[in-house]
């Protein structure tokens, strides 16, 4: 175990080039999935304000 | 017996994808699958690499950055001519979906080309002994690399219009394309600090097998990655593209139903 965390040394350059790859890949897919969420969200927000607005006001019955 | 000849039928998926909604499926189909392969073979690929693989006879341990270093400088560069082509099309053909395509390409194609100069920094202090090299080449012309996908994304941001937008920016991805081939021969014409191609040379790979399978696994393992979050991110797109369309709408009501 101790031999694959040292990596003969240069376990701080293999270690910290990992990690950053890791963190970034995670960081890609989360800011993916909250790209397509986000539009959605909007779409339905816009879609909400348009029913509302659709609806016929007091004024309009009278 | 179908009378339809082949020719025809493959016109038409081409057609097909075209089409935002077809497309629209069609990511969001591929996407689970594409995300848990792509996330084995990490793994897989991730543990040969740094625990099966033998150490490099002249660099020890540190050449095992090479399994993400690698997958991604192939995806930066393989990323930049998949967003030029993208955009030609679009720009050609005024094909909106392809100009969207390139869009979603851009972030993810930086991304990569920023890890590919970081993890490449970090392999080059043991291995150079210095983390960055003004005067080598390779470095240099994969740091334009970045420059360029920023520059594609600033540009856009500029205009309020998207159509501009699409047709001034896809002008700019189509120039950037020649860096491409420079980043990969950049190494052969100069020689300076960066070491020559392992995989793609005269000979074949310069590298053993039990090396070269889990590099193998890595590239595909980054490549489906890549495939995966481009899916979800084109999808987004076409949401955006595409609000004020009727099928659009209704896919947004039943989702929030």
């Amino acid at each position: 175990m101790n031999e694959i965390l040292g990596m003969g040394g240069h376990g701080p350059y293999v270690w910290s080039a990992y990690g950053v790859t890791l963190v970034v890949m995670v960081y890609n897919a989360w800011a993916a999935y909250r790209h397509q969420a986000n539009a959605l969200a909007r779409l339905q927000q816009a879609g909400a304000e348009q029913e509302t607005r659709a609806k016929p006001t007091v004024r309009q019955i009278g | 017996m179908n009378a339809v000849p082949i020719r025809r039928r493959l016109w038409r998926a081409f057609h097909r994808l075209g089409s935002p909604p077809y497309v629209y499926r069609l990511a969001g189909r591929l996407s689970p699958w594409l995300g848990v392969t792509s996330c084995v073979l990490l793994a897989v690929g991730a543990f040969w690499g740094l625990v099966l693989a033998p150490p490099d006879y002249l660099q020890g341990d540190s050449f095992r950055i090479i399994y993400i270093h690698v997958p991604s400088a192939y995806l930066s560069m393989g990323g930049y001519v998949l967003m030029a082509v993208a955009a030609a099309i679009g720009y050609i053909w005024r094909m909106k979906l392809a100009h969207g395509l390139a869009v979603c390409v851009a972030p993810l194609g930086a991304w990569f080309t920023a890890l590919a100069l970081v993890t490449g920094g970090i392999w080059g202090k043991p291995t150079w002994g210095t983390y960055w090299e003004w005067g080598d080449a390779r470095l240099m012309f994969e740091l334009l690399l970045l420059f360029l996908y920023i520059g594609y994304m600033v540009l856009r941001m500029s205009f309020d219009d998207r159509e501009k937008a699409d047709r001034v920016s896809a002008l700019l991805a189509v120039v950037g394309v020649v860096n491409v081939p420079i980043i990969h021969y950049s190494v052969e014409w100069w020689t300076t600090l960066h070491q020559g191609p392992t995989l793609i040379r005269e000979g074949g790979p310069s590298i053993t097998m039990d090396m070269l399978i889990p590099l193998l696994i890595m590239l595909a393992g980054f490549s489906l990655f890549f495939g995966w979050l481009l899916c979800k991110r084109l999808q987004g797109e076409i949401l955006r593209r595409e609000s004020r369309t009727r099928w659009v709408r209704t896919l947004a009501a039943e989702a929030g139903a």
